[in-house]
């Protein structure tokens, strides 16, 4: 989807002529079998897919196995791996130097939920424009497997240890905060994952993604509330998702009354089918609810909860000229000799 | 009111016949959030426009009304500018201080006081002037609640007949002070009227201090440091600020976006800047080095507590060579300290901020025109270097008014530092972010958006090779290591050099940095003048040391160091780079009260260290 058939033999190349290779990233270094690398691919997919140009993307983040996992997508990219819990304020700075960039930024539920939380918070209420990932697996990995501050009440670690601590949903507070994209989904689900994140670049304002993503090495065990098989077992797509992109018609139809649509600032468009229930994602205090009610019946609800394509972006708050601060000219950002001459008239 | 009480009690007709012209220090005390500041900036400018060199100091407490507050005053015809230790001349407003304030003075002192104080009672070696201030006030101005904030003018204009200072020069600083509010430039001139008219007619002049018109200011300005450096960055071409308000800093940034607003909108309406009030110190240098590292001119102020907070960052600026400029507009620490009061007390924290082998670039601006001209430097430092730099100001430079000479308009273009164009990128064969090509340990970079396919690079806080992969080889961090001291050796040789003040024949010299540099200036004098010691002087203009500061002090036997704080840091940061010889020749030379450092503290320090 969203590619364009070619002859025989040569790769598939997207709308703007680039194949998938062009998209790879450098060789993972994670665990195999790790949530994140699933994500890598899905990232991958969904830009090859859109036709975004890889040099026009930022990849940003913070520290963590999450953190690491931009090196192994799109190489192509200029990316910073900056220090803990601090990506907001970097991929703020980057868009505030050029907002012509499309920033993905990947993180961690340590990374996010707990260092991170104070910079966290203050993104989702810029609405920066921007694709916030988390790849969410309950742990810190690389310091070996102690409790996140999104690990469910009664979840186990391997050694036995049992977490008394409420999760802090990220989804319900990206919401709250004001987040204009809010979706959870499954490290697991290549269809509703990369649906997502189409439909997340094609958003113009603050997509946050959480994304379940287990940790095969400390945290896929029985008693795990975020392991695979209890994710799979748990999950619940409040709707299917279909993305079509403004340069592709509509291929699959619904009855009335069974979807959503939901059209973007490029004029794609963002289709829930319905699968159990009438759910509409612009509804924010019904988003909240309907997050809160999964965490009562102890379901991991996935699917687009909140979509706002109406509110302004910071950058577009800030009354910007277009082209990028970082590369305007002396004559455009140093004022006259006759400013100076009269900024130092009025101070005599 | 007692005209009795202008009996000057026990000193009659001391100073009879000796005036004291253009050399006195003026002490007014009054309460925080009177609205005093306006009156007190008339007394100065008055004395500017008199063409007396002056200066003007707040001593303010961290409080936003209700706690005393003073403003200290000091006309000098020798361009002495330092704060004197000495009042010379109190006007005593507030009821909370005024005895003590009294208490403090030396004998002889003059003070205007607010008549029911009573002061005349406190001691018997003063001259005092007691003044009906309620009264006065209450004929100008019928509006019960403008009488706490008119009476300040009231004690302009009794001060203006008994300095001597020419009322059309008062009239023209009102004016100038209220600018297109002409109602309350009115109201506040009669008010000035007032007081001149009663003291001319009541008061008999007793003291000996006069102001007597000079032409030592013709083209100078008044400003702070703080705007200075709003200016500075403005004509440096800066485009992303952001900013966590802290005290003394935030005065600079709300300057620039006055600044920025006024001249850096372009025809289409649209900003050619960014300003962010981030959520914390944390995030706003998190911002700046994400904006730099995106290619834009960014830049933060702050003071010592978000200087602690952006350590981690400050680090990561200098190991992933993003450039980053940090106004630190120094007050008083430890931990929270004396918000509100002046210390050069983070020399140390900021030259070595953050963990492990970092170092930083520092600039130490000593006026105005150093906080416009260091501003240009220290952009284009930090994206020449690709490192972070910090401007290491004080609240006493920041905050308060001094005259300056008019800022020259740049002489250089910007300089952006080692950047590939896509074009640059297509000629070169291959791109290693940090391989020391030129020698000089400053690798080229690619700015995002770049669209040569080939011009990315991962940009890392952890180890990294040539090429900015990641690496724990031994080797591979070591060079990297060993490449960014070259970069920073290299770095003595473009930091702005230090200023050698007087270059003489002296064994003894000493050395001075910042604001330090009024009162060494003032006490050289007083050390030849009192003591017969001459003192060669250089004034330290950053960090790290250029080679002149190395030649200064083999020059000299014994060279002092003056800080204006406990630990002598300065002094600290001068021994770490000097041989092991060299280092026994420095002296210490420390203020650290809050107060900013005057000449008398220093001229006793090193009298007595020098055996005198």
């Amino acid at each position: 989807m969203g590619t364009i058939p070619s002859s025989t033999g040569t790769p598939k190349t997207n709308n703007i002529g680039l194949t998938v290779v062009e998209y790879k990233g450098g060789k993972t270094t994670l665990c195999a079998g790790c949530g994140h690398n699933a994500i890598s691919e899905r990232i991958i997919d969904a830009m090859f897919e859109m036709g975004v140009d890889p040099t026009r993307v930022a990849k940003l983040s913070g520290i963590g196995c999450s953190s690491k996992s931009p090196a192994y997508f799109m190489s192509r990219s200029p990316s910073f791996n900056s220090v803990h819990g601090r990506m907001p304020s970097i991929a703020t700075g980057t868009l505030l130097a050029n907002q012509g960039l499309v920033a993905i930024g990947v993180s961690g539920d340590g990374d996010t939920a707990s260092i991170g939380i104070g910079q966290f918070v203050h993104l989702m209420r810029r609405n920066i424009p921007m694709i916030y990932i988390i790849e969410d697996n309950g742990v810190y990995g690389l310091t070996k497997g102690q409790f996140s501050a999104t690990a469910d009440l009664g979840s186990k670690l391997k050694t036995g240890v049992i977490n008394d601590l409420p999760p802090i949903d990220t989804c319900a507070l990206a919401i709250q905060l004001g987040a204009t994209f809010v979706g959870r989904s499954f490290s697991g689900d290549k269809k509703q994952l990369t649906a997502m994140l189409k439909a997340a670049i094609a958003h113009k304002g603050t997509v946050m993604l959480d994304v379940i993503s287990p940790c095969v090495t400390f945290n896929d065990h029985e008693g795990s509330t975020k392991s695979y098989k209890f994710t799979k077992d748990h999950e619940e797509p409040l709707h299917d998702i279909t993305f079509v992109p403004s340069f592709e018609e509509i291929d699959v139809e619904y009855a009335e009354g069974e979807t959503v649509d939901v059209t973007m600032h490029d004029g794609s468009r963002l289709r829930l089918h319905k699968l159990e229930e009438d759910y509409d994602p612009t509804n924010k205090i019904e988003a909240l609810r309907r997050v809160a009610q999964a965490h009562e019946d102890g379901e991991i609800l996935t699917g687009v909860f909140y979509i706002n394509t109406k509110q302004p972006t910071f950058m577009e708050l800030l009354n910007m000229t277009e082209e990028p601060l970082a590369t305007l000219p002396e004559e455009r950002v140093r004022p006259s000799r006759e400013v100076l001459a009269e900024c130092m008239e009025r101070l005599k | 009111m007692a005209t009795t009480d202008l009996a000057v009690h026990g000193s009659t007709g001391q100073f009879a016949g000796s005036r004291i012209v253009n050399d006195f220090s003026l002490q007014v005390a009054t309460v925080n959030g009177s609205g005093s500041q306006s009156a007190n900036t008339v007394l100065l400018r008055t004395i500017f426009q008199m063409g007396v060199p002056v200066s003007g100091k707040n001593l303010f407490p961290s409080n936003i009304a209700g706690l005393p507050t003073w403003y200290t005053i000091r006309a000098n015809k020798n361009g002495y500018i330092a704060r004197k230790k000495e009042v010379d001349f109190l006007i005593a407003m507030n009821p909370e201080t005024a005895i003590e304030d009294v208490k403090v003075l030396a004998a002889g002192a003059a003070v205007l006081y607010d008549e029911p104080l009573k002061l005349n009672a406190v001691r018997t070696d003063l001259t005092f002037y007691p003044v009906p201030f309620d009264k006065i006030t209450a004929t100008v101005c019928p509006e019960a609640k403008l009488r706490k904030l008119v009476k300040n003018m009231v004690y302009v204009g009794v001060a203006a007949h008994l300095l001597g200072l020419d009322m059309t020069e008062v009239e023209k600083a009102i004016r100038r002070q209220f600018g297109k509010k002409q109602k309350a430039a009115d109201l506040n001139v009669n008010a000035v009227k007032a007081g001149y008219d009663y003291a001319v007619a009541t008061i008999e002049k007793m003291d000996p201090y006069w102001i007597s018109r000079m032409d030592e200011n013709r083209g100078k300005i008044i400003i702070d440091g703080n705007s200075a450096a709003a200016l500075g960055c403005m004509f440096a071409g800066v485009t992303v600020v952001t900013w966590y308000p802290i005290t003394p800093s935030s005065s600079l940034v709300e300057s620039l976006i006055d600044y920025m607003k006024k001249y850096r909108i372009g025809a289409d309406g649209k900003a050619t800047f960014a300003i962010v009030q981030a959520e914390d110190e944390l995030a706003a240098v998190g911002m700046v080095i994400g904006a730099a590292w995106a290619g834009a001119r960014s830049m933060t102020a702050t003071s010592g507590p978000g200087i602690s907070l952006m350590s981690e960052f400050t680090g990561l600026g200098y190991y992933a060579e993003v450039p980053a400029v940090i106004w630190d507009i120094q007050r008083v620490g430890p931990s929270t300290g004396l918000p509100t009061r002046t210390a050069q007390g983070d020399l140390l924290s900021t030259a070595f901020l953050s963990h492990g082998d970092t170092k930083h670039v520092l600039l130490f601006p000593a006026s105005p025109e150093e906080c416009f001209t260091m501003a240009q430097d220290a952009f284009n430092l930090a994206e020449l270097a690709q490192t972070p730099v910090f401007v290491l100001s004080d609240l006493d430079l920041g905050m308060n008014n001094w005259m300056a000479d008019q800022f020259q308009y740049p002489t250089t273009p910007i300089k952006r530092g080692k950047v590939l164009s896509k074009e640059d990128r297509d000629r070169l064969g291959g791109f290693a972010r940090y391989k020391d090509v030129d020698g000089d340990g400053i690798g080229y970079r690619t700015i995002p958006g770049n669209s040569h396919p080939a011009s990315a690079y991962f940009t890392r806080g952890s180890g990294h090779n040539e090429k900015g992969q990641y690496s724990e080889r031994p080797d591979d961090y070591r060079n990297n290591m060993d490449r960014l001291n070259r970069k920073f050796e290299y770095l003595r040789t473009l930091v702005p050099k230090p200023q050698l003040v007087v270059n003489g024949t002296s064994e003894v010299g000493v050395i001075a940095y910042g604001t330090s540099h009024y009162a060494t200036g003032e006490s050289r004098d007083q050390l030849r003048k009192e003591h017969r010691v001459e003192l060669d002087y250089l004034r330290v203009r950053a960090y790290p040391f250029s080679a002149e500061v190395h030649e200064f002090i083999a020059k000299h036997d014994r060279v002092y160091i003056i800080d204006q704080n406990r630990d002598a840091q300065m002094f600290q940061l001068l021994k770490l780079d000097l041989a092991a010889e060299q280092t026994e020749k420095l002296r210490s030379v420390r203020n650290y009260d809050g107060l900013p450092i005057d000449a008398r503290s220093i001229t006793s320090e090193i009298a007595s260290q020098e055996g005198k």
